[in-house]
């Protein structure tokens, strides 16, 4: 394998939060312009592999957003219930984003 | 025409201690106004549908008392927004109370205070409902019909920056408002001093969380901003910390769907063509907003009713082949339950299993669930009507698990490790109801302000 690296490596935040009650945000903010670059340039992140990452239709991912001023790569996932509900597991939406560490670059 | 400056210690005031140096630090530069929110939507349903609070008083009075007696000693506008964390009518009343408090602990000298109530009535949005208004969803949620408006035990409407204002010109000192879009507590003042919606509201959006625009990562620090028009300088009050373009931008996408657009009750802030950059060591710039006002300005309203009673149980797991099976163990405790208490959707009530070690955080979310976790811990909610009826399903709800029978365990005295065999009372359950907009045809017109002169002596006196 030649030259393939993990987000974790390349972006320096990787976090996840609520973004309303309805929706969690993701964010991979890259303080290296070359890395966020290359990632944005890769493919790696697209609605379509966030939706497969995280077994979803890719319609539950509403957002889907290349935010240049912040080198980032950002989407956005709407919930099953609203934040806070009987049965959800994550009030604030903070640790949904683990995942994303291992994806391959 | 000179910068209007704005200090700011905490993004979410009482949720925890804000520090106080880098506030101090702030208040030597002699700024303008001191402006903090206090709410959040994050703290889930239950504060707002129980009107409760999130935030232990005794916080909530520290981050007010040492922003009050700054800015009274400065003598500067102090302007508190979603007040004890939802912004009912109770939470202002609540924190217009600490403020009489401190100022007759401290022997302030007299001033005026406005309180901004912003809670309104089911029968309100139903008598505007039934004047044709429609309250229409946002984020994909349908429009809300009148089971949705029964179904809400309390309703608090978002004001943007016009209330506030309107106080200030009226000559408050310290304003107490309800629930606020957390930039309107900003833009007000900046909207008084003659500087477009744009910079306003967009100064308020850099600024409302303090610190968390500047890095390294510190929460309850300070943060002042210095504006003119379309000319925002945001500075880290802490020596340890830095506005940088990236850390001010990758706030300006902070917990929102679109990065590009702020919504209030007049209109939206348009940061497409934003441009970010570095002023001084401490200092990062920002520019080119634009605002598109309304046709029809529309209030945000948010909205909590009530599930049922909650109970909880905690139960671990080590034996390997059940953790294995742990899927068809919670099947079984799911029927047993259902022969006992009728089939959940028709006899309301419903267990979760919550499965830490496997996937309790992420639940279906989660990818990678591991297939031979050396242990779970499995947290069993119930909720129901009827308090007594949840702790007896949760009760057994947990203790099936003990007796679920699977074909080849070798453990047979039980299949769960019972932490403790009780049944904790959780605070009952509630659900976002209300994630709405209202047409209105003034942005003051569902907003109530009050004044008062707090005056310390005269209560000595009397």
């Amino acid at each position: 394998m030649r030259n393939v690296a993990r987000l974790r490596d390349l972006a320096s935040t990787i976090r996840s939060k609520n973004a309303g009650v309805d929706h969690i945000t993701f964010d991979v903010i890259f303080r290296d312009r070359a890395n966020f670059e290359r990632v944005r340039d890769a493919g790696v992140l697209s609605r379509a592999k966030v939706a497969m990452l995280y077994n979803i239709p890719e319609s539950r991912v509403t957002d889907f957003v290349v935010f240049e001023p912040a080198n980032a790569i950002k989407f956005t996932i709407r919930r099953v219930r609203p934040s806070g509900s009987p049965g959800e597991k994550d009030v604030f939406g903070a640790q949904q984003y683990a995942p994303l560490f291992d994806v391959e670059v | 025409m000179a910068d209007i400056s704005i200090l700011c210690p905490t993004g979410h005031l009482g949720f925890t201690p804000l520090e106080p140096a880098s506030f101090h630090a702030g208040c030597a530069l002699k700024p303008d106004f001191v402006i903090a929110d206090s709410g959040s939507c994050d703290i889930g349903p239950y504060p707002l549908g129980a009107d409760g609070q999130a935030s232990p008083a005794a916080w909530q009075r520290h981050d007010l008392e040492i922003m009050l007696l700054a800015a009274r000693r400065m003598g500067v506008p102090m302007i508190i927004g979603s007040a004890s964390d939802t912004g009912t009518d109770r939470g202002v009343r609540q924190f217009a109370e600490i403020i009489e408090e401190v100022a007759r602990d401290h022997g302030l000298a007299p001033f005026r205070m406005a309180t901004i109530f912003s809670e309104l009535t089911r029968e309100q949005v139903l008598a505007r409902m039934s004047a044709g208004a429609v309250v229409q969803g946002l984020d994909g949620r349908a429009d809300a019909d009148v089971a949705q408006i029964a179904r809400t035990d309390r309703i608090v409407a978002v004001m943007g920056a016009e209330p506030i204002a309107a106080a200030l010109r009226q000559g408050a000192d310290v304003v107490i408002a309800g629930r606020a879009s957390d930039c309107a507590l900003f833009a007000a003042p900046l909207l008084n001093a003659g500087l477009s919606p744009a910079t306003a509201y967009f100064a308020g959006k850099l600024m409302e969380c303090a610190s968390f625009c500047c890095e390294p990562f510190m929460g309850k620090e300070s943060i002042l901003g210095r504006i003119a028009e379309d000319d925002i300088r945001v500075t880290a009050m802490h020596p340890g910390q830095r506005c940088t373009p990236m850390s001010l931008a990758s706030h300006a996408m902070y917990e929102r769907r679109d990065p590009f657009r702020e919504y209030v009750a007049s209109g939206h802030v348009d940061m497409t063509h934003v441009r970010y950059e570095q002023w001084d060591e401490k200092t990062a710039r920002a520019a080119g907003a634009r605002f598109v006002t309304s046709e029809q300005p529309m209030v945000k309203l948010e909205g909590a009713g009530k599930v049922g009673e909650r109970r909880l149980a905690i139960v671990g797991i080590r034996d390997p082949y059940t953790i294995e099976n742990i899927d068809k163990a919670m099947d079984w405790a799911r029927a047993r339950l259902a022969e006992r208490f009728g089939a959940p959707e028709e006899s309301d009530w419903t267990v979760y299993y919550h499965a830490y070690g496997r996937d309790g955080v992420m639940g279906a979310l989660e990818p990678t669930p591991p297939l031979h976790p050396h242990e779970l811990g499995i947290v069993v909610e119930v909720v129901c009507q009827d308090g007594k009826r949840a702790e007896e399903i949760c009760a057994l709800a947990a203790r099936n698990l003990f007796y679920a029978r699977l074909k080849d365990v070798k453990g047979t005295a039980g299949a769960a490790a019972l932490m403790s065999d009780e049944v904790l009372v959780g605070k009952p359950g509630y659900e976002w109801t209300l994630n709405h907009i209202i047409p209105v045809s003034d942005t003051m017109e569902l907003f109530r302000t009050e004044f008062v002169t707090v005056d310390s002596s005269a209560r000595k006196a009397a």
